[in-house]
C-alpha cells in the first residue's frame, strides 16, 4: 500500500495515469464510432501505415507523431479514396496502405545513421515515459473529439447507422465521413504512446466489446468504453508497474482478462435463467 | 393532378454498365404507383437516382414539391442495414427527420413526440427504447415506415417493404399504404406483382427500359412484350386478382 502511494508522488507516475484518462476518453469515442460501423480493420490500415510516418520523421529528425500524424491521416483519406474512386476492393486498398506504410518505416528508419532510440515504445507503447508535450496533444485531440461528437451527435449516430438514408436526409455525409476519418487517425496517434502501433487496436475494440455486452445504445457505448478503457489503462499500468512487464502489454492483456470474465458472467446468467425457466 | 416527380430521357451506368435506359415517368399527387422488374433489372437503381443517391449520365429529374424542402419519405431495403448497430427505436424513427445540418439541436421536444406519435399510429410505441436488432423483421419495417413519414412526405419511395414479413403484417402494410395514398403519392418496388397489383393504381415496368402501365391490371403477355420476364406469385390467404388480357 505505501508503495503505491509513493508511486503517486512521481511525475512520471502522474504522467502515465493522465495519459491512461485521456486514452479512456479519446478510444472510448473514436472506437464506439468504428465498432458501430464496422471500421476496425480500415484503422488497423491507418495505424501500421503511421509507421512510415515515424520512420520519415527520424530519418528528417522532426517529432516522429508529427510525421505518423500526416501518414495516418493521407493513408485514411487515401483508403477512402481508393476504394471509393478507383474501384479497388475496400479491404484490398487497407492492406495496400497497411504494409505501404509499414515498409516505409523499415526503409526510413535503416536508413537513418545510427541507433534509432525510442523505437520500441512507437510499436509497443510505454505509457510511463509519456511526456508532458505528448499529453497536452492528446488533452486538445480529446477535448476537439469531445466536442465534435456532442455538437453532431445526432448526424454521426444517423450517419453511422444508414449513411445512404442520411444523404436523402440532407446531412452533408462526405464531409462527416472524412472529418470522422481524421479524428480516428489522429486518435490513434496520439495513443501510440501509450499501447503501441501494434496494440493500439485492441484499445479501441475490446472495451467497446465489453460495452456492448451491457448496452445496445451508441452513447452508453461510449460512456461505458470510455469508462472500461480507462480502467483496463490504469490497472495494466499498476500490473506491468508491479510485475515488471511491458506497459502497452499488460493494458491490453488486463482488458482481454475482464472481456472474458464478464463475458462469462454473462452467459452463465444466461444459462441460470433458461435453466429456472 | 398537380406534376410531383417528372422523370426524362434518364440514363444510368453501374460499374460501367447501363442499368437504366432513356427512362421517362410521371408521378403526380395522389399516385400508387408499383414499380416491377426482374432482379438487377434496375429498380433500385432508378430509386436511387431519384433519391440523389446514384448520379445519372443524362436526363432530368424535376420535383414539383409544394414545400420547400425535398420531401421524400424513404424506406430501404431491409437488408441493406446492420442490425447489430447500437441504436434504440426512437433513435431510428427520430433519424427520419430532413433539416439543415445548422437545425441539429441537442434536445429535440417536438421532434420526440412526433417520433413517438407516429410508432403510436403503428401500434409499436412501447417497442420506442428496444435496440433495433430485437425486432422482428415486421417490427423492423413498421420502424423504417416510421422512420420515412418523419418528415411528412410529399412522395413515399418503398423498397421491396414486403420482405422479411409475414402475411398479417403484409395485408396490414398494403392497407396502411392505402391509407396514407389519401395524403401523399407512393411509389413501391416490389418483386412480388401478385400482391402489389390489388393495391397499386398504376404499374412501371423496368427492366433496362421502362415501361409505364396505366393501370392495375397488367398481363403475363404484357409484360412479357415488356420484355419483364416476371413470375407472379399469389400467397393462398389473400384475393386473387384476375388479370385482364388485352385484345390487342
Amino acid at each position: 500500500m505505501n508503495g503505491l502511494i509513493e508511486l503517486f508522488q512521481y511525475n512520471f507516475f502522474l504522467n502515465a495515469v493522465a495519459a491512461a484518462l485521456l486514452a479512456g476518453i479519446s478510444c472510448g469515442i473514436a472506437g464506439t464510432y468504428i465498432v458501430s460501423r464496422r471500421k476496425v480493420f480500415i484503422s488497423g490500415g491507418i495505424t501500421h501505415a503511421s509507421f512510415g510516418g515515424i520512420g520519415l520523421a527520424y530519418f528528417l529528425g522532426l517529432p516522429p507523431l508529427l510525421g505518423a500524424a500526416f501518414f495516418a491521416v493521407f493513408a485514411a483519406f487515401g483508403i477512402q479514396f481508393l476504394s471509393h474512386k478507383a474501384e479497388i476492393r475496400e479491404d484490398s486498398s487497407i492492406a495496400i496502405w497497411w504494409s505501404l506504410g509499414m515498409a516505409l518505416g523499415i526503409i526510413f528508419i535503416y536508413m537513418t545513421p545510427g541507433y534509432v532510440p525510442n523505437l520500441m515504445s512507437y510499436l509497443f507503447g510505454s505509457i510511463l515515459t509519456v511526456s508532458a508535450p505528448e499529453l497536452w496533444l492528446m488533452l486538445a485531440l480529446t477535448i476537439v473529439l469531445a466536442g465534435f461528437f456532442i455538437l453532431f451527435f445526432r448526424p454521426i449516430l444517423y450517419i453511422s447507422f444508414d449513411e445512404n438514408f442520411a444523404r436523402t436526409t440532407g446531412i452533408p455525409v462526405n464531409l462527416f465521413n472524412y472529418l470522422l476519418l481524421a479524428l480516428v487517425a489522429l486518435t490513434i496517434v496520439l495513443n501510440i504512446r501509450v499501447v503501441g502501433i501494434i496494440l493500439i487496436l485492441s484499445l479501441l475494440t475490446i472495451p467497446q466489446a465489453t460495452a456492448n455486452l451491457f448496452t445496445r445504445s451508441f452513447k452508453k457505448m461510449i460512456f461505458m468504453s470510455t469508462a472500461i478503457a480507462f480502467l483496463g489503462a490504469f490497472s495494466g499500468l499498476m500490473f506491468s508497474y508491479f510485475a515488471d512487464i511491458p506497459s502497452g502489454a499488460a493494458i491490453i492483456f488486463t482488458l482481454v482478462i475482464v472481456f472474458g470474465i464478464v463475458k462469462l458472467l454473462k452467459t452463465f446468467c444466461k444459462w441460470q435463467k433458461t435453466r429456472k425457466n | 393532378m398537380s406534376l410531383i416527380l417528372e422523370i426524362k430521357n434518364l440514363n444510368i451506368s453501374y460499374d460501367g454498365t447501363r442499368v437504366v435506359e432513356n427512362a421517362s415517368l410521371n408521378v403526380s399527387e395522389g399516385d400508387f404507383l408499383g414499380v416491377i422488374g426482374p432482379n438487377g433489372g434496375g429498380k433500385t437503381t432508378l430509386l436511387k437516382a431519384i433519391l440523389g443517391l446514384v448520379k445519372p449520365d443524362s436526363g432530368t429529374i424535376r420535383f414539383h414539391f409544394k414545400k420547400e424542402d425535398k420531401a421524400i419519405g424513404y424506406l430501404p431495403q431491409i437488408n441493406q442495414i446492420d442490425h447489430k448497430f447500437p441504436i434504440t427505436v426512437i433513435d431510428v424513427v427520430r433519424s427520419g427527420k430532413t433539416r439543415k445540418i445548422k437545425k441539429f439541436s441537442l434536445k429535440g421536444g417536438p421532434e420526440i413526440e412526433k417520433a413517438i406519435a407516429l410508432l403510436g399510429e403503428m401500434g409499436i410505441q412501447k417497442l420506442k427504447d428496444k435496440a433495433i436488432g430485437e425486432l422482428s423483421g415486421g417490427q423492423m419495417q413498421r420502424v423504417f415506415l416510421c422512420r420515412a413519414l418523419m418528415s411528412d412526405p410529399e412522395l413515399l419511395i418503398l423498397d421491396e417493404p414486403d420482405t422479411f414479413v409475414d402475411n398479417n403484417f403484409e395485408n396490414e402494410l398494403y392497407g396502411k399504404l392505402r391509407e396514407l395514398n389519401k395524403r401523399m403519392a407512393i411509389m413501391l418496388v416490389s418483386h412480388d406483382i401478385g400482391t402489389i397489383a390489388q393495391y397499386v393504381k398504376t404499374i412501371a415496368c423496368v427492366n433496362l427500359h421502362l415501361h409505364y402501365h396505366p393501370s392495375n391490371k397488367i398481363s403475363t403477355e404484357q409484360l412479357a412484350s415488356y420484355n419483364c420476364p416476371l413470375q407472379i406469385i399469389t400467397h393462398g390467404q389473400i384475393p386473387h386478382t384476375v388479370l385482364k388480357t388485352h385484345e390487342d
